[in-house]
């Protein structure tokens, strides 16, 4: 029990680097980023192939990191420059980064069309193995220090990046770009800036993930950004009455330990892992549609009302006439 | 400091051109703002009155004619890189703010229109004091709620305070498109009010168009009525003075050859 919740939160930690990122691109700059999809596995393919060219595995995460900011910056590039829909700029990068992820995955093995990489002859050399030598705690402790302090380094970046100038244009180019352009903003360059953060916090988090598990597989980000999603929503609902950044970025990390925990124990009582991203898509359709089912069943009310009254009148006037 | 602010040569704009939706926006515009003018800019819907402050800010590119601005010629300048000149109030009260930001946050956004946003930090304590030393002149109230959401205002409020933002740093010439046609008569007045203040303490360059005959006469030196996409009256000093909606109405039919129908709401 104590292990199934303890390795949920571990895996949540990795992932609410990933949910931060997507919140970047979807919540500040209201721009439906589908990159993260090929984006996490780009940093995943990144740092395993660096691990089995023997590089230190922080620093790995480190050129993942920078990566993933590449990838969001073709996005951005698309969308920006060429006037492609966000969603599409997205998916075409995405589906450009299968390609070339299974080249960087290829460059490993030294042949073509490699699908997977397992570093399990370098387990010794990932961060997280690195992480519980230096500590001497054991593998599943360590883990969650390391994610703690990743996770509140990030987000007290991001706190921070969020404040300055630059930041506060980004946070303004998302909620009123018109504005922004009169103010002087470039638009496009604060896009392109927070679609870089954004991917390249995406690939960071392929990048653990990769180094948690062991392995970089072409397919681990199917389904990534619903998770996303879903780690913010339970975020925001979690902490809705909360307004300070700070709070919001807690509200994004716990939702994603929070979705990770139930997921863990999930798989604990004996359901499939693959009927995950069904059950996954389930919980964000509700939580997305919830404000229109709440907006029709109270316009059905007002309607019901409206007809009670209607036809009180016309009964009254009955009377009279 | 050349004595003509803002100069238009001949500017022209077609929308959707080669399509059935093509429509000639403004036709060979041409206008010399002076220093310190203060333009009400009237005519019906459609006129073209808008395109005319978007060819000015650069929201698009214009198809033939020159801009120039202080002696400097920024026809080809994108909409960011003119900014810095500019202080823009919209019709919208919603295009102003950024809803999400605290009033304390988009006034720091103003106060760097133009400047390059580097990674300091966004709003310093001594802006703060400023800030609140500002929103006081406004008599809204609004230096109490400082760090709330710009969204939690009324429309109002927001024009006001976009007023503000958009004098924060003295513009070169500032732009306001029919700012108050989206707020009630009383608070129009409010808002207008403000405007004439602000306008008034800087001596600032002003282009003010408005859907109101009277407005349009009793505030400003210089008055513009556009049809069709051209400039069809321009009338300034003594005369703009003695100005009556009446004169106005009959000076229109007979320029434009037609009476004024294109909306009631012009007399109003
Ligand atoms: N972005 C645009 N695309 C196409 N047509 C436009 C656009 N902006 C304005 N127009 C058209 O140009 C004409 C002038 O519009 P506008 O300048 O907004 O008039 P107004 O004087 O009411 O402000 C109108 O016929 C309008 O439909
Ligand atoms: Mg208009």
């Amino acid at each position: 029990m104590l292990d199934t919740l303890l390795a949920g939160v571990c895996q949540g930690l990795i992932w609410a680097v990933l949910a931060l990122g997507v919140y970047i691109s979807f919540r500040i700059l209201d721009f439906a980023d589908l990159t993260c999809e090929g984006c996490i596995t780009l940093g995943a393919s990144i740092s395993a192939l660096l691990i089995w060219k023997e590089l230190n595995p922080f620093l790995s995460v480190l050129v993942a990191f920078l990566a993933g900011s590449i990838a969001g910056t073709v996005t951005g590039l698309l969308n920006t420059k060429l006037k492609i829909p966000p969603i599409l700029s997205g998916i075409l990068t995405m589906i450009s980064l299968y390609s070339i992820n299974i080249h960087i995955m290829s460059l490993a093995t030294g042949t073509g069309g490699t699908a997977n990489l397992s570093l399990l002859t370098f387990r010794g050399n990932t961060a997280y193995a690195q992480v519980a030598s230096l500590l001497g705690l054991g593998r599943v402790y360590s883990s969650l220090i390391f994610g703690v302090v990743v996770v509140l380094a990030v987000s007290g970046v991001l706190y921070w990046f969020f404040g300055t100038e630059l930041g506060c244009a980004i946070r303004a180019t998302g909620a009123n770009a018109t504005m922004c352009r009169s103010q002087g903003i470039n638009t496009d360059l604060t896009k392109l800036c927070g679609l870089a953060l954004s991917n390249g916090l995406i690939a960071t988090s392929g990048a653990l993930l990769c180094q948690y598990q062991n392995y970089a597989d072409v397919n681990m980000g199917v389904g990534s950004i619903i998770i996303g999603l879903a780690s913010i929503i339970i975020g925001e609902t979690l902490f809705m009455k909360f307004q300070n950044f700070y709070m919001k970025l807690t509200g994004v990390i716990l939702g994603a330990v929070i979705y990770r925990v139930v997921v863990a124990f999930v798989i604990y009582s004996g359901m499939p892992s693959t009927d995950l991203k069904i059950m996954t898509a389930g919980i964000v359709t509700v939580a997305l549609a919830l404000p229109t089912i709440q907006k029709s069943i109270a316009s059905s009310r007002l309607f019901k009302k409206a007809r009670r009254r209607e036809n009180g009148r016309r009964e009254g006037g009955g009377e009279n006439g | 400091m050349a004595e003509i602010m803002l100069e238009l040569r001949s500017v022209s704009k077609t929308f959707n051109p080669g399509t059935v939706n093509e429509k000639k926006a403004i036709d060979r515009v041409s206008l010399n703002v002076r220093r310190g003018d203060f333009i009400t800019i009237i005519g019906g819907n459609g006129a073209g009155k808008s395109t005319l402050i978007n060819a000015i800010t650069g929201v698009f590119q214009i198809d033939e004619g020159e801009i120039i601005l202080d002696g400097a010629d920024i026809t080809g300048l994108p909409e960011h890189k003119r900014a810095k000149h500019f202080g823009r109030v919209f019709q919208d009260p919603m295009l102003g703010t950024a809803p999400n930001m605290a009033i304390e946050e988009n006034l720091a956004l103003a106060y760097r229109r133009g400047k390059r946003h580097s990674l300091r930090w966004g709003i310093t304590s001594r802006e703060r004091a400023f800030y609140r030393e500002q929103l006081r002149q406004l008599e809204l109230g609004l230096e109490e709620r400082m760090t709330q959401k710009v969204g939690l205002l009324s429309g109002g409020q927001r024009q006001a305070l976009t007023l503000l933002m958009a004098t924060l740093i003295r513009p070169d010439v500032l732009l306001l498109d029919e700012h108050t046609a989206a707020l009630d008569p009383k608070t129009a007045e409010k808002v207008l009010k403000i405007t004439e203040e602000l306008v008034r303490k800087d001596n600032l360059t002003t282009l003010m168009v408005t859907h109101n005959m009277k407005n349009a006469i009793e505030y400003g030196n210089r008055l513009i009525m556009m049809n069709d996409g051209r400039i069809i009256l321009d009338i300034d000093g003594e005369e703009k003075k003695k100005l009556t909606v009446e004169m106005l109405l009959e000076k229109f039919s007979r320029v434009s050859g037609s009476e004024f129908t294109s909306d009631r709401a012009l007399l109003s």
